[in-house]
């Protein structure tokens, strides 16, 4: 089977300081990928490679077998890829909806319409209204970004790339900054997610994320160290050594 | 459209109709149309400036390049209207180009090199004489005769650049309200996002840096029928910053910003300056005195004073309401 996304020797230095070096690993249809590792281990440095945020030194990245590198990020969005950020990327002064409707003209051609006036095409609302149901902001889509709290701005944040129905989603800290509640609730909303879409995460939060992957990469200094089941990853002393301390 | 709209668009469209009748005098006739072109130019560029947060200083390049391509057209016999399409069209071409050259940069890169290109055209308008009559300018050869109507008289001009303004402002209004335009404005706040989802944030911004150029040329080729006459001076450095410092001082982003804009200083330089001689102080004085109190510009600023009124007028209604109750 082809995975779903398969990065081979893929690497990136910031000038002499290696970020990504030589990291392989292949995702299949459907999994639950956890990516972890301390800080500074160049786990959001490989999202923006996969994204083409960043350009890749060497190496290569497939999506379903399609060859990323090269391609600029929309190409990539178009082909199925969608993400989530650590630190909210959001339109501030716009509406809950309108951010939603923002994700869905991505994809849709009527984005390049200079004629029609937005809100009259319903169904793209309707569309983003249920997306914002579904992460459970239904009654605030009408409210303004800036108004809504930080849990609230997460959740819109799952809702801008649900929308786009995306084949492979990536996770970046979905949990960083939230109450253990909130956690709770993003939790749940995870589960949700059909099996059609593989998802790639990022985590510190071990408790949670633990328990959502199939398999975990362990990153450290931008090589890829462990990899393996769960409990063959939380096993191995290496994990032990980098990141869950002595 | 709620009914509010309606009777604000009715007051606005009989208050335009009537104008010429109500103020007679022929140079404040003239006055309202070079308002009206003037107000097309900071629409264009407001599409650029508030809508996609580019900031342009070679806007006048394209009066230069639509005017000479009219005036040069009809120079070379062809007939008005299809010398007014090639002036468009030449122009809007060139905005095709200097789009691709100045969007290589972000940010003050991309204002110098609008700069750069704005002062291209006034530099070849300038050195070209056989051409363009070099600093003596050029006449346009013919009465404007669009469509065949005669626009001599101060009133039907001002009604054939009002048609034209009205139609080029509800174009501008739909682009504003529409996908595309979210789109834009997306690309001004959030670029990395709006490439993560799909929007492809280059040629968003180069189309609308087309469509601004071929609003400010249209606005040109109504300029030279205004002047009949077009020289270097028109098209130089100080006129791209004006028209950029209409659609800021009357509120980039909004749609009727720039129009009050090019109003005030349309105004200030023909008609105060006549009473008053410092009038380039006085006009810096407004641009200090606006971006002290509103930084945003006028119309927004206005909007909220008026918002911040009228919450204080409900206020105390409020508050005295309940307070006089118990002492009757």
């Amino acid at each position: 089977m082809t995975p779903a996304l398969e990065l081979a020797h893929l690497s990136k230095r910031f000038g002499g300081l290696p970020a990504t070096r030589d990291v392989s690993l292949s995702v299949m249809p459907g999994e639950r990928r956890l990516i972890i590792g301390p800080n500074g281990a160049g786990k959001t440095t490989l999202f923006n490679l996969v994204t083409g945020d960043l350009t890749a030194d060497a190496g290569s990245v497939r999506l379903f077998g399609q060859e990323l590198i090269g391609m600029p990020t929309q190409d990539r969005v178009h082909l199925g890829l969608a993400r989530t950020y650590q630190i909210l990327t959001l339109f501030p002064r716009e509406r809950l909806v309108h951010n939603v409707v923002l994700a869905l003209l991505g994809l849709d051609r009527r984005r390049w319409n200079p004629w029609s006036i937005l809100t009259a095409n319903r169904d793209l609302y309707d569309n983003a209204r249920e997306s914002l149901e579904r992460v459970g902001l239904g009654d605030s889509a009408e409210r303004i970004v800036v108004e809504t709290s930080y849990g609230e701005r997460r959740r819109l944040e799952f809702a801008m790339a649900l929308a786009q129905k995306p084949k492979v989603l990536l996770l970046d800290e979905p949990l960083a900054g939230l109450s253990q509640a909130e956690r709770q609730t993003i939790r749940a909303l995870l589960d949700t997610i059909p099996r059609d879409v593989t998802i790639v995460m990022i985590e510190h939060d071990m408790d949670t994320a633990l328990g959502f992957a199939e398999r975990i990469t362990v990153l450290h200094y931008g090589e890829v160290i462990v990899e393996g089941t769960r409990a063959e990853v939380v096993a191995d002393p290496r994990t032990r050594e980098v990141y869950l301390g002595d | 459209m709620t009914l509010r709209t309606v009777v604000a668009l009715a007051a606005c469209a009989i208050a335009l109709l009537v104008l010429p009748w109500a103020i007679g005098n022929e140079f404040y006739v003239n006055m309202a149309s070079q308002v009206l072109i003037y107000a097309l130019f900071a629409l264009s560029i407001n599409m650029m400036l508030g809508y996609g947060g580019m900031v342009s200083l070679g806007h006048a390049g394209y009066l230069g390049i639509a005017g000479y391509g009219c005036i040069l057209a009809t120079v070379a016999g062809y007939d008005q209207l299809t010398a007014a399409i090639i002036g468009v069209a030449i122009s809007t071409a060139a905005a095709a180009l200097f789009g691709v050259l100045s969007l290589r940069a972000p940010g003050l890169g991309f204002i110098m090199i609008t700069l750069a290109l704005g002062q291209i055209v006034w530099g070849v308008a300038y050195r070209a004489n056989d051409l363009t009559g070099g600093d003596n300018g050029i006449r346009y050869p013919a009465r404007p005769m669009p469509f065949g109507f005669d626009i001599r008289d101060a009133a039907s001009f001002y009604y054939f650049t009002l048609v034209v303004f009205v139609i080029a402002l509800f174009f501008i209004w739909r682009f504003s309200r529409s996908p595309f335009g979210a789109s834009l404005m997306g690309t001004r706040d959030q670029p990395r996002r709006m490439r993560m989802l799909g929007h492809n944030v280059w040629l968003v911004r180069w189309l609308t840096f087309v469509m601004a150029g071929f609003w400010a040329s249209v606005a040109g080729v109504l300029y030279v029928y205004y002047n009949l006459f077009l020289s270097p001076h028109a098209i130089s450095l100080q006129q791209s910053a004006e028209i950029l410092l209409m659609a800021i001082l009357g509120g980039a982003s909004t749609l009727t910003g720039p129009i009050v804009g090019a109003a005030i200083i349309t105004l200030v330089k023909n008609v105060v300056s006549t009473y008053v001689e410092r009038w380039n102080t006085l006009l810096g004085v407004i641009f200090v005195v606006v971006i002290m109190f509103m930084p945003y510009g006028l119309v927004p600023g206005c909007t909220q004073l008026w918002q911040r009124m009228r919450n204080r007028i409900k206020a105390r209604n409020a508050a005295s309401g309940p307070a006089s109750e118990p002492a009757e």
